[in-house]
């Protein structure tokens, strides 16, 4: 049986517990880095991170890509969505393509 | 150039035609299966941008609706009304193989079936934007997840399908090109022995006739 994690700032994933998800809170990259390591050794599929955290740590989140799991997802925290979910989605489009094709 | 390393015999020949021929079956394979997995690629792409904006519209109402609850009560009171979830969610991992791609389909069940069941706290205390925004969290939900199925599904198949190009060209560019050189040489090397071969005969045949025409 596998479990569901949302990563970020407390405002942003507090709402996120009364569904029954797990709720780590992290302000800073470095915490936020931590967390997510630890929750991929855990027995965790999914894991949402807001978009505000994810922006300084790009690279510990690409270390999951090509596994099954977790699935690291990029959700728009309380300051609005900026575009990286969007962003990762055109990359790997142009990573299967080998070129950009809009 | 041909590898200098490659030795003109008959052997070499055999076994190099073996492997062009190997090589040539997998790179229509292969090509077949990047062809494929394209198709299938764009397709959860587009699925992947409908459902990523349907989230992130989902999401902005909730954090809106949250922001307001946070601001009519007090952060303590927050943290108290939502510490305990009444809700749970089990998820459920089964892989699905696309084009020998292992990819995750996600099924959950919800501990309480009941839609008016989330609210894991008493009215008296909390205000009617927590509610709001709660119903809203749990209607963006379903999406999601199917979000993360699709995303995932997407990166993985990103990822295999970047390996099989690049088989392909390594066949369709250096290998079989290669090969095809390589067996030029050969046939070339051994069809000049054997013209050589046939000159001398033909050279050896006159000297054994000159001979034994002086002889007579």
């Amino acid at each position: 049986m596998y479990k569901i994690a949302v990563l970020g700032d407390r405002d942003s994933v507090l709402g996120f517990k009364a569904l029954g998800l797990d709720v780590c809170f992290a302000d800073v990259a470095e915490t936020g880095r931590r967390e997510l390591h630890r929750l991929a050794k855990e027995n965790y599929a999914i894991v949402y991170i807001t978009e505000q955290l994810a922006r300084n740590m790009q690279d510990d989140i690409a270390l999951y890509k090509d596994s099954v799991t977790p699935a690291v997802i990029l959700i728009p925290g309380k300051g609005g969505s900026l575009g990286l979910g969007a962003a990762a989605l055109q990359s790997s489009v142009e990573r299967a393509v080998g070129a950009d094709i809009g | 150039m041909p590898s200098a390393t490659v030795n003109p015999t008959r052997m070499e020949l055999t076994r190099l035609k073996g492997r062009l021929k190997t090589a040539v079956r997998g790179h229509k394979l292969l090509k077949d299966k990047r062809d494929e997995l394209m198709k299938q690629f764009l397709e959860i792409v587009r699925k992947n941008r409908e459902l990523r904006a349907k989230v992130e519209k989902g999401l902005e109402e909730a954090n809106a609706a949250f922001t307001v609850a946070s601001a009519v009560m007090s952060p303590e009171m927050l943290e108290q009304a939502l510490l305990y979830p009444k809700q749970s969610v089990e998820l459920d991992m089964q892989l699905k193989n696309i084009m020998s791609v292992d990819v995750p389909v996600y099924s959950f069940h919800t501990k309480n079936e009941d839609p008016s069941e989330i609210y894991p706290y008493g009215f008296a205390q909390t205000s009617g934007e927590l509610d709001t925004a709660l119903d809203a969290l749990n209607r963006v939900f379903r999406d999601m997840l199917e979000l993360a199925e699709v995303e995932k599904t997407m990166q993985l198949l990103a990822e295999d399908i970047e390996k099989t190009r690049r088989r392909v060209n390594a066949l369709e560019y250096v290998m079989i090109p290669n090969f095809q050189q390589n067996i030029r040489y050969i046939t070339m090397k051994l069809d000049e022995n054997e013209r050589g071969n046939i000159t001398r005969l033909m050279k050896v045949k006159d000297m054994v006739l000159q001979d034994a025409h002086d002889f007579k």
